[in-house]
């Protein structure tokens, strides 16, 4: 039944209607002559508060709101991939054609094409048993994606009907499936609401790297598939970088990228470059794994609050066909945000600097989508979610609520720090406030697909960095000469893992993505250096000599060695390291 | 219910309070729409609906809110939210801060009316900016390259010379090989009548007058005023740039007034402070003014932005640099030390930044060799300043002779590279040629950050000449 009430107040994004009993909590309406979108986020009596997904310039007391009777919700189906979409699912694209350069209000853009055809090819028989999570059929979605048409949850049964291979939209009736509750047709679209979960059989330890091509993250940081990653810092420290060579290079099946409250320039990049560039896996388009999620700074701040929602629910589908999916969220203090202003409109007691009291829990929902799962179905499949999200701490300072909040459910930190972008030291990422508690459960993958001394490698190398900020400390009070010789080396190799390890240039074309396999080798050619060096120096060498050895520039420069001339180089280097030491 | 044409008048003020003023018994009444004001001494001002709850509407009045009373102000809503009216006349003439002409001149004859706050650009539609904007100074160029359609603030501090800085790099802006109509538009926001005088004659003194439109909100105008100013700018760059083709340079100053004036409607709204007393949409507030920079896809004009801002105490951490940092897509930052030392433009090029440099920059559009040069100067000049520290300390004979050049390094970049007069217009070239002539005075080994190639190409021929 549709319920017609009035507003009698507005402010701001937040405003309030009369005449509302009967609709429920988190229930989509429509606001005013312009029919602009909102949810109901508070019920008192014959009163609802609602938070309006668009600009509410010009609405007055008295118009009318309509209850649409269902939550707000995703359409998912085949045509989702490769699109950019707005904060509650309206593609960009259709907006622009309805509206121009600019987002005009009230534009009615449909999530999904219902009138474009897929091939449908099925895959389930006539009399087969089902269980939700089964697969129906498939449509090769795009080039990259196969998507496969599931069994929707609640509609488990046997399949009385379904269509032969052939032409359909996504309204066509695909099956019919006869279930305890009656026979029930299905079709590709499923709508799904967004602040509900999708159902999965169970979850599973996280125990195989999210590859990223990124060294300071595989090797030191790594984030497990189905795993969680912060990365805080402050403005111009990295994070949007992070994140988009994370969407551009991480070893996920499909990535959706939500720009929460952030630059529409960012988005614009994204949507440029991603279809010229290719999976390094497969060789597609990246664009045809990835899905955008745009809710520009400057766009309204209540689509802010549930767009993460919607790019969750989003990578939750794509996961329940089996699929390993990377969620990038940048930034989640904008959709923090978002909910305190929300909060401070409906004059909610506000808590730490002025977030609601809810903040950690609404956090932990949404940390908590993440995963590494048995999917539904009766051949179950390994499937995950990695999410990374990126915070904005005010003034870098991460003592505040929202970097706070979300350390203690991330099992990743990657701190980024302004001295280290000062000196374009990047990724900025501090080696030493960072960590991974991920890296005991995925020692076994780098020990079985890269080498059997991964872990000693990556720990000597650490303990390097540690040493070398001891070191400084006794520096800046009496001068470097003053060290023994072999910290002097010590120092010389610590900065070699900074400068030609841990730095990485993410607009350089070899630099910017580095395989498992060089990196461990890169680390293994530094540590032998210092294995050498150290051993030179203590048979008497004289410590500037030895670094000031010629291979050292080459050192520098192995990152920039093509991927099918390295294991040549890195050998050349290595025999030269040790030739170089015993002569010096 | 059409109230749109209908006006309506009331003389129901009932509370008065900092710039907010309450009206009772009202009707059909839009939230944001114009609020016409007339004091009990018959002068006119406007104001703007905060909010509306039933038949109550809390108003923000621009013009400040003394003389006006609960019995005799009259209050006629509009039923119009904010609008200007936009002409190609608007070129070389002078408004206030909400947008009347002060200079004397004729009325605007607008071509359209447009609504103020605009519409958010959508990304689809917009055009990632790469055009590489020379403006001749080395610190920008060389490594904080400014490109059209991109938003690039100065963090300045008081009394550092960012008037002196923004000037310059108004006069001296140019695309190479591009002569599209150029226009600048200067909205002042709280600056005192000294400082407009020293834009507006330098304006006048190089002819640049008749290719700017200035909005004024001054230091003792009202400073509710100066919330409309910059839209009122970024409306009219809009139509320029978009409807009429023009490349629009905006310069806004100061952003911090703008910013204290939000913070007092939110204070007299008495709404919940964010942090040190700021709204907690500010941030929000200051996107829907910075994002309305940029390129469309299929139009030739552009909007660049370049806001002016005084970081109170310095303190790059304070929320109105802090936010604006987390917006816009860079930001130069002026140093009270380089100034000290005698150094003009005061740039510190570390904590400065452009996001877009990378796309503006290269061998089709400046040099091959701009992206390495400039990551080798900054993590160069970076290490001869921590070494300078360390020399405080330990004194400079404890330095390795390697050190030692990153110091001279660091001392030469000021006074050569970060060096140059007030008119002093360099090309690209010039600024990176002067790149590798101090690059010299490091060991070649330590040039990690260039390729080999361009190495071998530059490091010699600046040896040679
Ligand atoms: N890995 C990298 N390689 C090279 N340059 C980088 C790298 N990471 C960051 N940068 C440089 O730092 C700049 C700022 O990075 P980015 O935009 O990601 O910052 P941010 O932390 O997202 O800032 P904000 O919070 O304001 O959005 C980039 O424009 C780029 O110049
Ligand atoms: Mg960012």
């Amino acid at each position: 039944m549709i319920i017609k009430g009035n507003i009698i107040k507005i402010a701001g994004p937040v405003i309030v209607a009369d005449g509302m009993r009967g609709t429920q909590m988190f229930e989509m309406v429509k606001v005013g002559n312009n029919n602009l979108i909102g949810e109901i986020i508070e019920l008192e009596g014959d009163t609802a508060t609602i938070q309006v997904y668009e600009e509410t310039a010009g609405i007055q007391p008295g118009e009318v709101v309509e209850s649409t009777g269902g939550p707000l919700s995703v359409e998912l189906g085949p045509g989702v991939m490769g699109s950019i979409f707005d904060g509650i699912q309206r593609p960009l694209e259709i907006i622009k054609e309805a509206s121009g350069d600019f987002i005009a209000r009230g534009v009615d853009a449909p999530s999904v094409n219902k009138d474009k055809k897929w091939t449908f090819k099925p895959v389930a028989k006539v009399g087969d048993i089902v269980k939700p999570g089964d697969v129906l059929g498939e449509v090769q979605e795009t080039t990259a994606v196969l998507q496969k048409i599931l069994v929707p949850p609640m509609h488990g049964g046997k399949i009385k009907s379904i269509v032969s291979s052939g032409e359909y939209n996504v309204l066509e009736d695909i099956a019919e499936i006869e279930t305890e509750d009656g026979d029930k047709k299905v079709q590709m679209l499923q709508k799904w609401p967004v602040r509900k979960g999708r159902p999965y059989e169970d979850k599973l330890d996280p125990d195989v790297p999210l590859v990223t091509g990124q060294r300071a993250q595989d090797t030191f940081f790594s984030v497990a598939k189905g795993g969680t990653a912060a990365i805080p810092g402050p403005f111009g420290s990295g994070k949007t970088v992070t994140q988009q060579q994370l969407a551009k290079w991480a070893d996920a099946d499909i990535v959706i990228y939500i720009g929460c409250g952030e630059r529409g320039n960012e988005m614009t990049e994204v949507l440029t470059e991603f279809p010229y560039l290719e999976d390094p896996k497969t060789g597609n388009p990246l664009m045809d794994r990835t899905v955008l999620i745009a809710n520009t700074s400057n766009m309204p701040v209540a689509a802010r609050e549930a767009c993460v929602y919607t790019g969750i629910t989003i990578a939750e589908y794509y996961r329940d066909q089996g699929y390993d999916v990377a969620l990038m969220a940048d930034s989640t203090s904008r959709w923090a945000e978002a909910m305190r202003e929300i909060s401070g409109r409906l004059e909610e007691m506000p808590g730490e600097e002025g977030y609601p009291a809810y903040l950690a829990s609404r956090l932990a929902q949404f940390y908590e989508r993440a995963g590494r799962v048995n999917t539904l179905g009766t051949d179950s499949k390994i499937a995950s979610i990695s999410v990374v999200g990126a915070v904005s701490p005010p003034g870098g300072d991460l003592s505040e609520p929202v970097t706070q909040n979300t350390l203690r459910i991330c099992k990743v930190f990657w701190a980024l720090d302004a001295s280290l972008a000062d000196k374009r030291h990047f990724p900025s990422i501090d080696w030493l406030q960072s960590y991974s508690l991920y890296i005991d459960s995925i020692q076994g993958w780098w020990e079985k697909n890269v080498a059997p001394d991964w872990r000693n490698v990556r720990d000597e190398a650490m303990v390097l960095l540690q040493k070398e900020s001891e070191l400084q400390e006794i520096v800046q009070l009496v001068g470097r000469d003053a060290l023994p010789d072999t910290e002097q080396v010590t120092l010389e190799t610590s900065r070699m893992l900074r400068e030609d390890f841990l730095q990485q240039n993410a607009f350089d074309d070899i630099d910017t993505f580095c395989t498992p396999e060089k990196q461990y080798s890169m680390l293994k050619t530094i540590l032998l250096f210092q294995k050498e060096a150290i051993a030179a120096v203590e048979d008497g060498a004289n410590v500037q000599s030895v670094v000031e050895l010629p291979v050292k520039e080459r050192i520098g420069k192995m990152k920039y060695i093509p991927e099918n001339e390295f294991s040549d180089e890195i050998s050349k280097i290595q025999n030269d390291i040790t030739k170089e030491c015993s002569e010096a | 219910m059409n109230t749109n044409i209908k006006t309506r008048e009331y003389t129901t003020v009932s509370e008065v309070a900092g710039p907010l003023m309450v009206v009772e018994g009202v009707e059909g009444v839009s939230y944001s729409e114009i609020v016409e004001i007339q004091t009990p001494s018959g002068e006119q001002r406007s104001g703007q609906v905060l909010e509306v709850n039933k038949d109550v509407a809390v108003v923000q009045v621009f013009e400040g809110t003394i003389d006006l009373n609960t019995k005799t102000t009259k209050t006629r809503f509009t039923g119009e939210t904010a609008k200007i009216g936009v002409s190609k006349d608007m070129i070389g003439r002078i408004f206030n801060g909400i947008g009347r002409p002060i200079d004397g001149g004729p009325e605007i004859i607008a071509d359209d009316e447009l609504d103020i706050n605009g519409s958010p650009m959508n990304p689809v539609s917009r055009e990632f900016p790469e055009e590489f904007i020379q403006t001749g100074i080395s610190t920008i160029d060389g490594m904080n390259t400014l490109v059209r359609g991109q938003k690039l603030p100065i963090f300045s501090g008081s009394g550092l010379p960012h008037n002196d800085f923004a000037a310059q790099i108004t006069r001296q802006a140019k695309v190479l090989g591009d002569d599209s109509d150029f226009v600048v538009i200067f909205a002042a926001m709280g600056i005192t009548h000294e400082e407009a005088n020293f834009f507006m004659n330098d304006f006048e003194r190089t002819g640049a007058i008749e290719n700017v439109t200035v909005f004024m909100n001054l230091a003792d105008d009202p400073a509710i005023e100066r919330i409309m100013t910059p839209k009122m700018a970024l409306t009219t760059a809009e139509y320029f740039a978009f409807e009429l083709d023009m490349q629009v340079l905006v310069i806004l100053t100061d952003m911090t007034n703008y910013c204290e004036a939000l913070r007092e409607i939110s204070a007299a709204r008495g709404e919940v402070p964010g942090r040190r007393g700021y709204p907690g949409y500010m941030y929000t507030d200051l996107a829907s003014i910075y994002e309305r920079a940029g390129r469309i896809d299929g139009k030739k004009g552009s909007i660049t932005q370049m806001p002016i801002l005084v970081m109170p105490q310095d303190d790059i951490t304070h929320p109105i640099p802090d936010l604006t940092g987390y917006i816009t897509e860079g930001q130069i930052v002026l140093s009270r030390e380089l100034f000290r030392k005698g150094i003009y433009p005061p740039v510190n090029v570390l904590p400065s930044l452009s996001r877009l440099m990378s796309g503006g920059i290269g061998g089709d559009k400046t040099r091959d060799d701009h992206s390495g040069v400039s990551d080798q100067l900054y993590s160069a000049y970076a290490e001869g300043r921590d070494l300078r520290d360390l020399v405080a300390v330990v004194g400079e004979e404890a330095l390795t002779e390697r050190d030692q050049k990153f110091l001279k390094f660091a001392e030469a970049f000021e006074s050569k590279f970060i060096t140059q007069s007030k008119d002093e217009d360099r090309t690209i070239f010039e600024t990176l040629d002067l790149g590798w002539e101090l690059l010299e005075i490091l060991p070649k080994s330590e040039l990690k950050r260039v390729k080999e190639e361009f190495i071998e190409k530059y490091l010699s021929k600046s040896d040679d000449e």
